[in-house]
């Protein structure tokens, strides 16, 4: 009996991921009971490997208002949730090799969407003379102020722990194969056998939202694809901002960051292939010879250094580069948060403000649109036949 | 392909080994004899592995100052080598950075070249096994590896007034080879009790030569003076930043605290096979109990269980020279075998029998000279377990209490413990047993860290052969 008590809440999460963490954490905030179901450890796939980038410049201008929500509570970390999680707002530099992407730096600089960004970007000797470590190559960088950067080791397992503290039932190696609404509640089981319910439901599976959410009915267009990650041996603490290439060939965009302790951490140029059924992510090496030499095109003192480790993820990839965030098209009481396509951990705790709100009050004031599950429905007779 | 390779067919099976150790220049021979000419890579300039390893050209030393009573088997597997190496692809100075399928990425220098294979043998070797003790950051402290290679390739002492300690048939070898070589050895501490060496004798008895030869070595140090402690509790390596060592401080088997003066340490608890490449190539694990370590899991003739990787030596089990060549045979059997080839008649019956008895002296060992980790238990807050981020056995024990980290890797990802240059090797195993101490559970439940390419640090300014980009 108490154990049946145990497993119903006011909403339940599947999936303990920065999103499914810091969900739980601002729902409970707003006084709601949750359950928190983890397949493995928090923070472990996407949430855990990426880059660590706290960056709004070079989001899709629908994303922004978003991510300054999410910068906002960055800041305040501390006092929300007991950890930094190293966040270091040292500026982001986002430079172009092709003198024709100039114009494309100062276009997102003056869009009204990038306001609060104070985005400057300079040119030629200008930009080489502020940043005098960048290789010859670079024409033009943009540089956003407020940007920064932070640990994502710590940040899903923080806020989780802080949902804890604050009254979450965290559950970890719970593996939810199956998700239904029989009636008015929702019913959550287990690989093995435990059942869960609630009325609200919230899926922040990551790339493996789309098996729960096609069980509603909405199948999403999702790729798996892992983050191709390394990191230096220390060197003294010299790149305070975070630089990365913006070009159309995806073989060129590499980006490092620097932590206090000295390491350069950098990614980019390429994506692993991960099994989602094996949870296996390896950096490969062929790609990581090509981010070499992208790094030493980029910063060419770096190739003085030596790697030390790679490693690699689980990411969902939605095939418009959008992420799915919002209510279900579908069914009443259910949310989704997932597939951010490998640009997630800044919006990270925003979103979990967000569905938070939106969850508790049934709106919220940040715009989601791009982002709603319905932009993939099938007419009904097209997804009767498949 | 390179000039003076064996004439092979059209198609001929790529079988590369790792290590010219004992392991992997037994293995090589085998393959030749039976047509196949493999590639050698080493990440030494010569080959002999770390037992047998050859002194840089020029040097005079002979064989039985080098080797001692092990001379005629170093230099028979050197003139082996030297024998094969014209009809082998033979790469020293050559580090095997990381797999992928089946194509192994190697570095010579700055220079990367990948090689793909039918066939992997894993002749990786061991490396030293280690404890933290307060102290052992200090300048001076030396693993008993590195204390060896610094005689044996360099002619060259750590320090004038040595002191060994720790556990293990090297630290005795060791700190003989040491007061061979004119040093002064000022103490040799070893934290097993001697009254284990005879409850372990029946199966040491297994190989009767070597353990005389151990006896023989204990007797050395004896008549020479150098004071022995047996059952010691390592408490602190002493002296300071600026100095160094100046000395190590133990509790007797009695429990009373001593001091002795020196001015280097070479410390280490027997040896830990190199499994990272097995690790990348996905082979399973498994934990074993005698020696409270995770190794490779292998089927008795050294594959492992991804197909077409194979491993022996020490690397796959720390069985020493002898067995290692036999390993290293044995699985040159298994590849020729799996290739559909002939290997040498009787062969593998023969290594498999060698081998048994080998392995009953290598648990023997594991019994005479136990892995102490409860020291970890009282290792002090303040004492550092991860030399390479310099983060302390308190650092470590915070993230388990406060932050729930009950398992190696998440422990990793939460303290840095294991996120240095020498990638867990030196802290790995001791981290483990904190986080078993602190969380009160066996230590095979907090797991192993996952490896991670690099196999060893790899220059950023790598770049791709010409040869490579041209094909």
């Amino acid at each position: 009996m108490s154990q049946h008590a145990a497993n119903r809440a006011d909403v339940i999460i599947v999936g303990a991921g920065i999103m499914g963490s810091a969900s739980a954490f601002f729902l409970r905030r707003r006084g709601l009971s949750v359950l928190l179901l983890e397949r493995d450890q928090v923070g472990r796939f996407a949430s855990g490997t990426n880059f660590g980038n706290v960056r709004r410049q070079g989001r899709y201008l629908s994303q922004v208002a978003l991510a300054t929500r999410s910068r906002g509570i960055w800041g305040r970390l501390p006092e929300l949730i007991g950890d930094d999680l190293e966040f270091i707002p040292g500026g982001h530099l986002r430079v172009v090799y092709d003198p024709a992407r100039i114009a494309m730096l100062h276009e997102y600089a003056r869009a009204p969407e990038t306001a609060a960004l104070e985005l400057q970007v300079l040119e030629g000797a200008a930009l080489h003379e502020k940043f005098p470590y960048l290789g010859p190559e670079v024409v033009a960088g943009s540089y956003a102020p407020h940007d920064g950067h932070a640990n994502p080791r710590l940040a899903a397992p923080a806020f989780a722990r802080a949902a804890v503290r604050e009254g979450v039932d965290l559950q970890e190696g719970v593996e939810i194969t199956q998700v239904t609404k029989p009636g008015g509640d929702f019913l959550v089981q287990a690989a093995d056998g435990r059942r869960y319910q609630a009325p609200r439901l919230l899926i922040t599976a990551g790339a493996w939202g789309s098996r729960l959410s096609s069980q509603f009915g909405e199948p999403v267009p999702i790729e798996t694809h892992g983050p191709q990650m390394g990191v230096t041996e220390p060197l003294p603490y010299v790149f305070r901002e975070t630089v990365g290439v913006s070009s159309p060939l995806v073989s060129e965009t590499i980006y490092f960051r620097q932590i206090p302790r000295g390491n350069v951490i950098f990614g980019g140029c390429f994506r692993t292939r991960p099994d989602l059924d094996t949870r296996l992510a390896r950096a490969e090496p062929h790609g990581m010879l090509n981010q070499l030499a992208q790094l030493r095109r980029l910063a060419p003192a770096l190739g003085r250094i030596n790697v030390i480790r790679t490693w690699s993820g689980v990411e969902g990839y939605i095939v418009d580069d959008l992420p799915i965030m919002g209510p279900s098209s579908q069914v009443d009481g259910l949310y989704y948060a997932f597939g951010f396509c490998g640009a997630g951990f800044q919006l990270g705790p925003g979103v979990g403000d967000t569905m938070a709100e939106l969850i508790a009050t049934g709106r919220t004031e940040t715009p989601l649109a791009a982002f709603d599950i319905g932009r993939f429905a099938q007419p009904r007779s097209e997804s009767l036949a498949g | 392909m390179e000039s003076g390779l064996v004439q092979q067919g059209a198609n001929p099976p790529r079988v590369v080994i790792v290590g010219a150790g004992p392991a992997g220049v037994r293995c090589a021979e085998t393959l030749l004899s039976a047509g196949i000419a493999p590639v050698v890579i080493d990440e030494n300039r010569r080959d002999g592995g770390q037992i047998y390893r050859r002194q840089p050209e020029g040097f005079q030393r002979p064989y039985a100052t080098l080797y001692g009573s092990e001379a005629g088997k170093a230099e028979a597997l050197h003139r082996t080598f030297d024998s094969l190496r014209g009809r082998l692809d033979y790469r020293p100075d050559t580090l095997a950075w990381h797999l992928h399928e089946r194509t192994l990425y190697t570095a010579q220098g700055n220079r990367q070249r990948t090689l793909d294979f039918d066939a992997l043998v894993l002749c990786t070797g061991a490396g030293d096994r280690l404890l933290p003790v307060p102290g052992w950051n200090l300048a001076g402290t030396y693993t008993l590896g590195g204390a060896q290679i610094a005689l044996k390739a360099q002619a060259v002492s750590i320090g004038r007034r040595v002191i060994f300690m720790g556990s293990g048939p090297l630290l005795y070898l060791v700190a003989a080879q040491y007061q061979q070589a004119g040093a002064t050895v000022a103490a040799v501490l070893d934290t097993a009790p001697l009254r284990l060496r005879a409850l372990a004798t029946p199966k040491l008895l297994a190989r009767p030569g070597v353990a005389w030869k151990g006896v023989q070595l204990m007797a050395a140090l004896k008549r020479a003076g150098v004071p022995l402690h047996f059952g010691v509790t390592p408490l602190e390596i002493l002296g300071d930043a600026e100095q160094g060592v100046a000395g190590v401080a133990f509790a007797d088997a009695r429990g009373l605290r001593q001091e002795v003066a020196g001015d280097a340490v070479g410390l280490g608890y027997h040896l830990r096979p190199e499994t990272q490449l097995g690790d990348l190539a996905r082979c399973a694990f498994e934990f074993e109990q005698a020696t409270g370590q995770w190794v490779l899991q292998l089927d008795g003739d050294g594959r492992t269980s991804t197909p077409g990787v194979y491993a022996a030596g020490d690397g796959a089990r720390v069985r020493g020279a002898d067995g290692a060549e036999l390993a290293g045979q044995l699985a040159a059997c298994a590849v020729l075998t799996d290739l559909g080839r002939t290997a040498p008649g009787g062969l593998a019956e023969r290594c498999r029998e060698a081998l048994a008895v080998q392995e009953r002296f290598r648990l023997g060992l594991a019994e005479a000279f136990p892995w102490p980790a409860r020291q970890m238990a009282s290792l002090p807050d303040t004492a550092v377990v991860c030399r390479c981020e310099g983060i302390t056995a308190g650092e470590l024990r915070a993230v388990v209490r406060e932050k729930g980290a009950r398992e190696a890797n998440r422990a990793k990802a939460f303290s840095r413990v294991g996120m240095g240059r020498c990638q867990g090797r030196y802290c790995a195993q001791a981290g483990a047993e904190i986080i078993a101490a602190e969380s009160g559970v066996p230590v095979e439940t907090v797991g192993r860290l996952r490896g991670q390419a690099p196999i060893r640090p790899l220059p950023l300014g790598i770049v791709t052969s010409e040869e490579e980009v041209s094909s």
